[in-house]
């Protein structure tokens, strides 16, 4: 490689040189190019085998036809296995940044340049997520099926896909923080998969229990409810989230007892509440990396300015004192 | 330039330091001695700012490394003992790559790095892949990083270690240089002799301690209050060895094909009146000297042996 394409100026975010290394060492590996393969297989095989089942368990008598109604169900499945890729993917491309980093002893070098711990854990997320990015982009073609069948508009696939980033945003934040606080990169994998699941599928059943512990009181309460809390554990659930994005009457049902009025409005729509209160967890956790990656300071008070002491040589080249400089015996 | 005042740090129940202080004034190179586990390598990682102390004060040029971080950074240039390099990066990539890292420009960097790469010898392995370099080219390379930003000074810990002969021979006269180019270097080493040649001053440090520190020969000076002599005479050896075995400050003799050993603590006063006497006793002395002791030594008189390796 020239050296005309090296860095420029170091200081800013967005021409970083830790972002850059991650960029360049990231893209020099075949590895990431047979992610992307396999992750766009995985994705267009389960496309096309869903058109494959779908016109053939219609049989010959309806035509085989694949109508928009199948189109926007093809879209939703597509986008759902995309939303479990992506948090299978995300955890391993974070987790280890800089665990990984300790562990191949490279972290204590960066540690001691002018690099700040902010720059330094946002640029390693940022190229996490750029590459997450670039898989799922790459997926695109196979989001093509849906729109030569119709029954989905443009604005719903951009949604779904900044749906995607802030999952990512999410998960990548929860791997970037297991990977500063725990040394081994497998320990930070297991704990960034453990937040995962908890945040797919303990939230979903959670949900599901909630609310069928309120559907049995439901009878023996006078008046009968007709919205309740449990809503809100859906809105903690990314399928469910999404879902909302999809069908906004989701958001109203998820809220509502049987029984209730479809008229009324839900109190918060599910993937707006998935928004603001992982924001908030996205916010922690990115904190708690730039804060724990290097030793924090502290104030010293009296100590401080205290003249320090003499021993060895002064500034006139003689020794000031030669005995243990501790004031020890030397024996020990 | 680099000042430690009753610095501690424990892991658990371990004590890695216990109330060390030094003063390192600027140009100096100091040689931190010690065995394997003594404090050194906790020590050089207070002063990169890469651990918090349990108590005490440490500042590099005036700025105190739990309070000014940043300053310290910039005026340090910091080798750990066992380091790490991307794989997949370029020699000439590494060395952009942090030279970015410490805000220096790109048209800098330019000139700067066929110059670092010089210096140790790597001019010729610019386009080299960094894994594809030997340990001692990766010492050295390492060596050129922390040079990258023009550091007041240089945190070396163990740069030599894991090095062949010829390679620590190589890393010596970089570090030469360094010492030429005036830069401070606080330098660490459990192998004494690769030290000695350079070091203007050492400290001593055992179990977290700093048991001797001072400028190299003083300390070899100190040292000498149990010296070792050799005297060799024509004839009646045996006879002169019993006298000396009645002198005071004679500890030990030896005697043997090649003359008296005598082990002697007292100073160079004492001494010459011990040679005045053998004199005096007319004895035909041939020679009458003192052996050299070396930093290795020293090394093991303070710490009595007990840890060196």
């Amino acid at each position: 490689m020239s050296t005309k394409n090296k860095w420029g100026k170091g200081g800013s975010l967005w021409i970083n040189p830790v972002l850059d290394k991650e960029f360049r060492l990231r893209m020099r590996t075949p590895r990431s190019f047979f992610a992307i393969l396999g992750y766009v297989l995985v994705l267009g095989l389960l496309a096309m085998g869903f058109i494959y089942v779908t016109m053939t368990s219609r049989g010959v008598q309806s035509g085989m036809r694949f109508d928009p109604s199948t189109s926007r169900m093809l879209f939703y499945v597509l986008s759902i296995a995309q939303l479990v890729l992506v948090a299978f993917m995300t955890p391993a491309l974070t987790a280890g940044v800089i665990s990984g980093e300790r562990e191949k002893q490279t972290l204590n070098i960066l540690l001691t340049t002018q690099q700040s711990s902010s720059a330094i854990v946002l640029s390693k997320l940022l190229s996490s997520l750029a590459f997450m990015v670039l898989v799922v982009l790459a997926t695109l073609p196979v989001y093509s099926i849906v729109f030569l069948y119709g029954g989905i508009s443009p604005s719903q696939l951009m949604l779904v896909f900044l749906f995607y980033l802030f999952t990512m945003l999410l998960l990548g934040a929860l791997g970037i923080m297991c990977s500063t606080l725990f040394k081994r990169t497998i320990i930070a994998v297991i704990m960034t998969y453990g937040m995962t699941l908890f945040i797919f599928v303990v939230t979903g059943v959670a949900y599901l229990l909630f609310m069928a512990v309120v559907q049995q009181s439901y009878y023996s309460s006078t008046p009968p409810p007709e919205y309740s809390w449990v809503g809100f554990v859906l809105g903690l659930n990314p399928v469910g989230a999404m879902i909302s994005i999809f069908e906004p009457e989701i958001s109203k049902q998820a809220f509502l007892v049987n029984g209730g009025n479809l008229q009324n409005q839900a109190p918060i729509s599910l993937w707006l509440e998935f928004v603001l209160v992982y924001a908030v967890v996205i916010a922690l956790a990115l904190w708690v990396a730039i804060r724990k990656i290097r030793p924090v300071g502290r104030r010293r008070d009296e100590a401080e300015d205290a003249p320090m002491p003499r021993s060895g040589l002064d500034g006139s080249g003689e020794v000031a004192e030669m005995k243990p400089a501790d004031g020890r015996s030397d024996k020990n | 330039m680099i000042e430690i005042k009753d610095l501690s740090k424990r892991y658990g129940s371990f004590q890695a330091l216990d109330n060390i202080s030094m003063n390192i004034d600027a140009g100096t190179v100091f040689g931190f001695v010690g065995p394997n586990g003594a404090g050194k390598s906790t020590t050089m990682s207070i002063l990169a700012t890469l651990l918090l102390p349990d108590s005490g004060i440490a500042k590099v040029s005036g700025f105190d490394v739990t309070r000014h971080p940043k300053e310290v950074r910039r005026r340090i240039g910091y080798m750990p003992d066992f380091f790490g390099v991307y794989d997949r990066f370029k020699t000439d990539e590494y060395l952009h790559f942090y030279g970015a890292s410490y805000g220096i420009a790109r048209a800098e960097r330019e000139k700067l790095i066929p110059q670092l790469l010089e210096l140790v010898n790597l001019s010729d392995k610019k386009d080299a892949y960094v894994d594809g370099l030997s340990r001692g080219m990766k010492q050295r390379l390492c060596l050129a990083r922390s040079l990258v930003h023009d550091p007041e000074v240089l945190i070396l810990d163990e740069p030599a270690s894991g090095l062949d002969p010829r390679a620590r021979i190589e890393m010596r006269e970089i570090l030469k240089e360094l010492k030429r180019m005036g830069k401070t270097i606080i330098i660490s080493s459990h192998i004494l002799p690769e030290l000695a040649e350079m070091v203007d001053q050492i400290g001593v440090i055992e179990h977290g301690r700093m048991v001797a520190q001072g400028r190299v020969s003083d300390i070899q000076n100190r040292m000498r209050v149990n010296r070792v002599l050799h005297i060799r005479t024509l004839g009646r050896q045996d006879e002169l060895a019993e006298r000396l075995r009645d002198e005071n400050h004679v500890s030990r003799v030896l005697s043997d094909a090649n003359g008296l050993q005598v082990h002697f603590s007292g100073q160079d006063q004492e001494q010459m009146q011990l040679l005045r006497r053998i004199l005096d006793w007319e004895y035909e002395v041939v020679s009458f000297n003192e052996a050299q002791t070396n930093l290795e030594d020293v090394f093991l008189e303070i710490t009595k042996g007990g840890a060196a390796t």
